[in-house]
């Protein structure tokens, strides 16, 4: 009987879930206020202190310090807010009832992405909104630097997003994964030249390291967008790096998922 | 259903020790056991949760340790406890489940099965204790399953409902849905079930029909009546001969009554014996 009537599609169902999965964040007011105006708070405080305008350029810090905060909001949005979301999908049942029906597992990931990717998406038009508002920064109006935002923000969110996905399986509980997203987060903010401007303020070793990671990348392709072609002097090679920062991304994309595929776990049982 | 031998170990400690089970298609089999018994854990081993230890499982044909999404769209779950899905409505949940499956029920219609009518349009957060289970039954049917397990269905329901859920389930068994629950209310086995199995320390002590488990139909009957000498009471394996013999002499005897052990006596004494 069951061979006559063919399975739902793995995609229809994945934009059910997307569908499913925005009502459920959107719903939980507090989650929605808090999720966005973190960031939005650090780099209205932050960059409201830094008040420099560099000599060389005319360029201010707060306007580099706001650009390299976008991407930061953008990464709070997936690897954080994944990391913690899937946690608790685990702890509050969510998953363990998922298992039980015949919905597949790449539909529960693809309406993760999207409630990822409409969030991400948002924060970043809300930052960049207070961002130019509050420091000038100026919308980009040119096709090839949304195109650049554009690659830069599906590399980066999907990387992102699955690293949250792996870091969730590896804590065994809701609160673990909360702090263990948050303090891997801030540290490679600060490590990557978010918090400190320009990123060459910082000792070398430590970018060396944070160079390894996609936070650098993320942020740097973003003041590439927002920021004018001689704010380039104050990244670390004096250039945007855009190959580079396409192929760290990318790789991330490739051992995220891949990660994810190893380490995700249904339940928090332990047998 | 077919369970040969089914063993689970959580480290040294053995929670299901050797069960056997044979469920037919269209049965309603109750799993009775104290707290801790391992029903859940068995009952979990064969929605394909949890990983067995040993033993042979066939569940609709198929080892629910590999089988995929062609299998989960035949069989529904209500799980022991969830809280997911806490910000959507009833209807909302309902729909969105629905999409899952080849061939499901009307949400429409199954609301109105579980008698969630009135919280239809409410928010899952805010529903009562039973309300919420009764969403949890509602989800475990809207994919027109052809095997239904139940985990402890109606832990909080209240009396009127509970009767209300057995009807459901009587007409899902006629339609031909096979059902698996386990329950901690003798009342609920002995008025649902075809088939009951006691488990206890991981093991099925006791097998049958809830009318003759644990022996219980050959058993002494206590007959009890009054007369002008006052209460008697007297357990005889021939009630029948013995309240002839009573009435024998043709007035009507006060306060008569016949019992058996009931299956909650019969239920007691078999854990007992495992103490
Ligand atoms: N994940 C686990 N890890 C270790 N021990 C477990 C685990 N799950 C269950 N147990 C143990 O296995 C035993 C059987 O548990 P189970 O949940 O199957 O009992 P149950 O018969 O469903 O009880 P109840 O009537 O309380 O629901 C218990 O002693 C429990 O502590
Ligand atoms: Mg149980």
């Amino acid at each position: 009987m069951t061979a006559l009537v063919s399975r739902p599609g793995t995609l229809s169902i994945g934009l059910a879930r997307g569908a499913f999965e925005l009502r459920q964040f959107f719903r939980q007011k507090e989650t929605v206020v808090f999720t966005f105006s973190l960031p939005v708070l650090l780099m209205v405080l932050l960059g409201s202190v830094f008040g420099d305008v560099y000599p060389d350029t005319g360029l201010e810090a707060s306007q580099l310090f706001a650009a390299g905060m976008i991407g930061a909001g953008i990464i709070s949005t997936s690897f954080v807010s994944m990391g913690i979301g899937v946690a608790l999908d685990r702890e509050n049942g969510t998953l363990k009832r998922l298992r039980g029906t015949p919905m597949p597992a790449t539909s529960y990931f693809i309406g993760k992405i999207v409630l990822v990717a409409v969030s991400s998406l948002a924060q970043a038009a809300i930052m960049l909104t207070i961002a130019s508002l509050m420091f000038g920064l100026t919308v980009p109006t040119s096709p090839e630097k949304w195109l650049t935002f554009a690659w830069v923000f599906a590399l980066g969110v999907t990387g992102c997003a699955a690293l949250g996905v792996a870091a969730s399986s590896l804590a065994r509980s809701v609160n673990g994964a909360a702090a263990g997203t948050n303090i891997v987060f801030l540290a490679l903010q600060f490590a990557s030249g978010v918090l400190v401007t320009p990123i060459t303020a910082l000792p070398d070793v430590m970018v060396n390291v944070s160079s390894f990671f996609p936070v650098k990348w993320m942020c740097q392709g973003l003041r590439s967008v927002f920021l004018p072609e001689e704010a380039a002097r104050y990244e670390m090679a004096g250039q945007w790096e855009l190959g580079l920062t396409a192929l760290v991304l990318s790789a991330w994309c490739v051992a995220g998922l891949l990660l994810c595929r190893l380490v995700f776990r249904w339940t928090n049982n332990r047998e | 259903m077919e369970v040969r031998g089914l063993r689970k170990d959580y480290g040294a400690s053995t929670v299901v020790a050797g069960v056997d089970l044979d469920i037919r298609q269209g049965e309603i089999f109750a799993l009775l056991g104290p707290n801790g018994a391992g029903k859940t854990t068995t009952v979990e081993i064969l929605e394909g949760h949890r990983r067995r230890t040993g033993g042979d499982v066939r569940v609709l044909g198929e080892d629910p340790g590999r089988a995929g999404g062609a299998w989960r769209a035949r069989i529904g779950i209500v799980l022991q406890s969830a809280s997911d899905s806490a910000e959507l409505t009833v209807a909302e949940s309902l729909r969105h489940f629905a999409r899952y499956y080849p061939d499901p029920r009307d949400p429409e219609e199954v609301v109105r099965l579980v008698g969630l009518e009135e919280k239809r349009n409410a928010r899952v957060q805010t529903l009562s204790g039973g309300q919420r289970r009764r969403l949890d039954v509602a989800l475990g049917i809207i994919g027109r399953p052809e095997l239904l397990f139940l985990d402890e269905p109606t832990t909080g329901f209240d009396p009127e409902v509970r009767r209300k859920f057995w009807t459901l389930i009587e007409l899902l068994a006629a339609e031909g849905t096979t059902i698996l629950l386990t329950t901690h209310y003798l009342d609920e086995a002995e008025a649902l079930a075809d088939r009951v199995a006691v488990l206890a320390g991981g093991r099925v002590v006791a097998e049958g029909t809830p009318a003759t488990l644990g022996g219980r139909a050959n058993a002494e009957a206590t007959v009890r009546w009054t007369d002008a000498r006052g209460a008697h009471e007297r357990r005889t394996p021939r009630p029948t001969s013995l309240v002839n013999e009573l009435s024998a002499g043709g007035g009507e005897l006060g306060g008569l009554t016949v019992t058996r052990p009931s299956l909650e006596d019969t239920y007691l004494d078999l854990i007992g014996e495992r103490r």
